[in-house]
């Protein structure tokens, strides 16, 4: 057997001490996506720091009128949460349409966001991957990719971030919260994730030792439309094609805020800022819509076999939008 | 005594439901002898070469470990008739997955960990993993899978074609699709004083106790296989695989019993799949609908170990009349995984071409597909000329049509839009062969309680094998159903068909009806109380099933389908299936009905969801797990009805029934991807039916 140490955290500090201690520890959650690739021999970490116990399972309201997400709430329970529901159906919509139920019963909200990418080659340890070791090439770009990404990728990787629950985060400017050797901090969900670049490897910006304490949500002002959409091969279990999220204001006709999150094109939930750009102030009519698609699509390079993505995500804004502008 | 009623017919709940629900029902996994170990293998890294050097020294040192097995040192086996159960024999690697050595150890997490260990170098030489329609190894086959012949002909295709007034040419393709039964396929083995029992995930227990006697130099007798539960195989557990072999002989050489389940991921590569097919097809009909000529050419590929022809154009042979055809099969050995048999083999992928190429003829000639079927009715079997024993064809697509509310349909495609939905409805015929795939043979035995005990070596792959053998034995004996004790899944009974070919059921049925009538033959001469042991009477159908029918004996279906194409997002969902049958006489419809909607549930799988490619430069299948693999799921199964006609055919067997293990999936396929075409005006000759290849489709 392939021995590894367990330990349960007692608490927070406790938990990123000993990951502080023991390079390559990895904290467990609910399990789901590092046990498999632990199985797989993808992930081999000497030591598993059990944080699911921690108390960081609560949904707490926040003084400015935002949300605060421990880091261990489960799936479903955050999707089901009412005020998420009510003030945020946007990250309800993504959660549901993710995984499995039986997934989503454990899953936790830190975990889901470190989940990784799904390509082929990175699950595949006979094969090489500079994801999951550097330096050994990319298959991908060359074989099966049409489910990878069309923005921000490198010649190194071309994998995408799979969370659902990621994507709406990115458009409702949600801020991870990190407890660290150095004390806490908070980054933004757009910028948690890194693009590839030439350390493919690194999937975000945490720091050795850090643990994901809590998601914050600032207040979800009124008038706020907001909706996830998902393409995918089937109709349930399965990862996204193209999703995006969209949340939008229309007032007299213009668009008064827009954001725009989009799932399955990049190493990142990609927050479309070209198109946001182009949607402010504009009038809430398709041809605004399509215009911001293709401001922001400008930049994709597509591979051979993923270029549908791109008219994908392009059809998908359009409806996204046209949907939201109708209800407002 | 009075007879009581038959209950041949009736709806019986399955008998080992309840253990099955509650956990109770053992697999082939689930027995753990005492003392038993677990073995893990390790696949090749390669698609093609020869093993150089295997290192060893750190899989064994690991506390745990019992052994490693590779061609070096493994027992050898007397040479396999299916080259695949030559496992650990030489260096050769013929595919990428084939297996290069066997870590058995204390635990499951030991041998797996060992497995890693276990070093292998390789002197790789040039693969071939990519068929093409023009690939220069392409050879006409002369049989097909089921040794129908490879090629067959009638009149003169190319004048005929060439004169046609109306015609359809068109090239339809498909993906190489896997079985993947929820149950992986697993063996636990051990060896008791020169006697091997295994407990197998098998279709038929029967031939791999004879192919592990034949491997091991045994005599039937020293071996017992044993499949009481099989947790689904849809053909790729028709025969002896790969795992049954190394776990009989890890068993053998450490001593231990010894428990291997294949791991899902290295399924795709060492237990079958369906081969891909490219699949050229040409119609030719008068103005009117006549058709006149008929060609499908099949391009597919075989591997490198064994033969094997996915006998795509055989349906072709059954369905229209047409005075000139011409049907045949190319194919070429690549280093590829081994294809073999997935429910349908030939039917599914033949039809779906064959049946898209009809649609496409009653678009061209602009009469309504059902109509066009009906008018090619034959009178006799086209490529034979025998007479049907049964064929009710034309009243499935009539009464199908009428169930699903057909007409009235405007034809014209893309018309029917709700918001950025397009719907669409279409048709499409089945058929699937009667075959007695061999003879069985059974026992029945009154006992002096009143209950009466069935023996027969049938297997049970989910479908309620048992349930329907205890009806056909109440119904002979005229005895209650509940009074017969029905004793399947071992190879010690006397010998049965695998559970293939949609013909268990006819073979082991039949020979359980024959059994059960010599014994009421017996008890009426000899009267009077019943010796303690009761009395027993054997019989089987070797005879039978060795007889050549002068009919033409076939199952015959009509699919319809309505699907809704999402014009944004590409997403093709299906919104009503209905699948009408005429398979003879329906002897369950309750588990008849769940084997019919699980084959159409399958079909729907490979019309828009299934995919799998192989990688070239890696020579593998690239989605190897069930979360990149993409079966249906619940969410994509809305309404799906089934419904037969009561079909009385008196040239099969004493129950009257033909087979329904496979037709559901035979016409689903064409249905939906005919269906599409009516939604969106576009013919999508490629399937899965997938968003990517639907948008760039409709953006196009």
């Amino acid at each position: 057997m392939k021995p590894f140490g367990y330990v349960r955290a007692g608490s927070v500090a406790h938990a990123v001490q000993v990951a502080a201690e023991r390079p390559g520890a990895r904290f467990l959650g609910g399990g789901t996506n590092l046990v498999d690739l632990m199985k797989l021999g993808v992930e081999s970490p000497p030591l598993l720091i059990d944080v699911s116990r921690l108390p960081l399972d609560r949904i707490e309201e926040l003084p400015d009128g935002g949300l605060r997400i421990g880091a261990m709430v489960r799936n479903s329970d955050l999707a089901a949460a009412p005020a998420v529901r009510d003030r945020y159906p946007v990250l309800s919509q993504a959660v549901l349409s993710g995984a499995s139920g039986q997934l989503r019963n454990t899953a936790t909200t830190g975990g889901n966001l470190l989940q990784r990418t799904r390509c082929l080659y990175f699950q595949d340890v006979t094969k090489p991957c500079n994801k999951r070791a550097p330096g050994t090439g990319c298959p991908a770009r060359e074989g099966a990719h049409r489910d990878l990404a069309v923005l921000g990728h490198s010649e190194h990787c071309v994998a995408t971030q799979p969370s659902d629950l990621a994507v709406a985060l990115a458009a409702l400017d949600a801020t991870v919260h990190l407890h660290g050797p150095d004390g806490e901090r908070g980054v933004p969900v757009t910028t948690f994730h890194r693009l590839p670049g030439d350390r493919p490897d690194r999937d975000t910006v945490i720091r050795t030792g850090e643990l994901i304490t809590a998601v914050e949500l600032p207040p979800a002002l009124p008038g706020l439309h907001m909706r996830y959409r998902k393409a995918r091969d089937r109709s349930s279990f399965a990862f996204a094609l193209v999703s995006v999220a969209a949340v939008l204001a229309v007032r007299d006709g213009a668009v008064r805020h827009a954001a725009l999150a989009y799932g399955g094109l990049a190493h990142r939930p990609w927050r479309a800022r070209a198109a946001e750009a182009v949607l402010h102030g504009a009038s809430a009519t398709e041809d605004t819509f399509a215009r911001a698609a293709d401001a922001e699509l400008a930049a994709a390079r597509p591979l051979r076999d993923n270029g549908f993505k791109v008219a994908l995500a392009r059809g998908l804004t359009v409806g996204v939008l046209a949907d939201l502008a109708a209800r407002a | 005594m009075a007879a009581a009623p038959s209950p041949l017919g009736e709806p019986l709940v399955r008998r080992e439901g309840r253990e099955k629900v509650t956990g109770a029902a053992r697999y082939a996994a689930e027995h753990t002898p005492p003392g038993c170990a677990y073995a893990w293998p390790v696949p090749a890294t390669i698609a093609r070469g020869r093993i150089t050097a295997l290192d060893t020294t750190a899989a064994l040192a690991l506390p745990g470990v019992h052994a490693v097995l590779t061609h070096l040192d493994a027992p050898r086996l007397a040479a396999p008739g299916d080259r695949t159960l030559a496992v650990l024999q030489d260096d050769r690697v013929p595919h990428r997955g084939w297996y290069v050595a066997l870590v058995v150890a204390d635990g499951l997490e030991t041998a797996r960990a060992a497995a890693e260990e276990v070093h292998v170098s390789y002197e790789p030489e040039p693969h071939d993993v990519r068929l093409t329609p023009d690939h220069p190894g392409l050879y006409e086959a002369e049989l097909a899978n089921g040794l129908y012949p490879g090629t067959r002909e009638r009149g003169d295709f190319e004048a005929a074609f060439a004169a046609a007034p109306a015609t359809v040419d068109a090239t339809y393709t498909m993906p190489p699709l896997h079985n993947h039964p929820m149950e992986p396929h697993a063996s636990t083995a051990r060896w008791t004083h020169g006697h091997l029992t295994v407990h197998d995930s098998s279709q038929g227990a029967t031939k791999v106790r004879d192919d592990l006697a034949a491997l091991f130099g045994l005599g039937p007798d020293d071996v017992t296989v044993i499949s009481e539960h099989v947790g689904g195989g849809f053909g790729s557990k028709g025969t002896p695989r790969p795992q049954v072999v190394l776990a009989a002989m890890a068993a053998q050489v450490t001593g231990r019993p010894v428990k291997l389940a294949l791991p899902r991921r290295q399924l795709p590569a060492v237990v079958g799949h369906r081969a891909p097919t490219l699949q050229r097809v040409r119609l030719g009909a008068s103005r009117e609908g006549d058709l006149t000529v008929l060609a499908q050419e099949v391009t597919t590929y075989t591997c490198t170990v064994r033969g094997f022809v996915e006998g795509a154009a055989v349906p072709a042979r059954v369905m229209y009349a047409s005075p000139h055809s011409r049907t045949l099969h190319r194919v070429a050995a690549l280093d590829v995984p081994s294809p073999s048999w997935m429910r349908a083999p030939g039917e599914a992928p033949g039809m779906y071409a064959l049946e898209c190429a009809v649609d496409e003829l009653a678009v061209h000639l602009d009469i309504d597909p059902v109509e066009l079927r009906i008018r090619n009715e034959p009178d006799a079997e086209p490529d034979s000329g025998r007479p049907f024993s049964s064929r009710h064809l034309v009243e499935c697509l009539r009464q199908g049509a009428d169930r699903f509310g057909w007409l009235p349909r405007d034809r014209r495609p893309a018309l029917r839009r709700e918001g950025d939905l397009l719907v669409g409805t279409g048709v499409a015929a089945a058929t699937y062969p009667y075959v007695l795939v061999g003879g069985s043979a059974a026992e029945a035995r009154a006992h002096p309680d009143g209950t009466y005990r069935i023996r027969v070596n049938a297997t049970d792959i989910g479908t309620g094998a048992r349930t329907v053998l205890a009806q056909i034995a109440a119904a002979a004996l005229g005895a209650p159903e509940d009074h017969i004790r029905i004793e399947i899944g071992s190879s010690d009974l006397p010998p049965g068909v695998l559970a293939g070919g949609s013909g268990g059921t006819a073979s082991w049925g039949w020979a359980v009806h024959k059994a059960a009538t010599a014994l009421v033959a017996r008890l009426r001469e000899e009267p009077g109380p019943l010796p303690p042991n009761g009395l027993a009477a054997t019989a089987d159908t070797y005879q039978e099933a060795a007889a050549t029918s002068p009919y033409a004996r076939h199952s015959f279906g009509a699919h319809f389908a309505e699907v809704q194409v999402d014009t944004v997002t590409g997403e093709v969902r299906v919104r009503r299936l209905l699948g009408m049958f005429a398979a003879g006489r329906i002897l369950n419809p309750r588990t008849a009905r769940s084997q019919l909607i699980g084959g159409m549930t399958m079909g729907l799988g490979m019309a828009l969801t299934e995919d799998c490619e192989l990688d070239p430069v890696h020579g593998d299948f690239t989605a190897c797990d069930l979360a990149s693999y993409h079966v249906p799921v619940c969410a994509d199964i809305h309404g799906i009805e089934v419904h037969w006609i009561d079909e009385d055919d008196p040239h099969l067997n004493p129950m009257g029934s033909k087979g329904i293990g496979e037709i559901g999936i035979v016409g689903t396929a064409a249905a939906l991807a005919n269906a599409f075409w009516h939604a969106t005006g576009i013919r999508l000759r490629d399937l899965p039916l997938t968003p990517d290849k639907v948008l760039e489709r409709l953006s196009g």
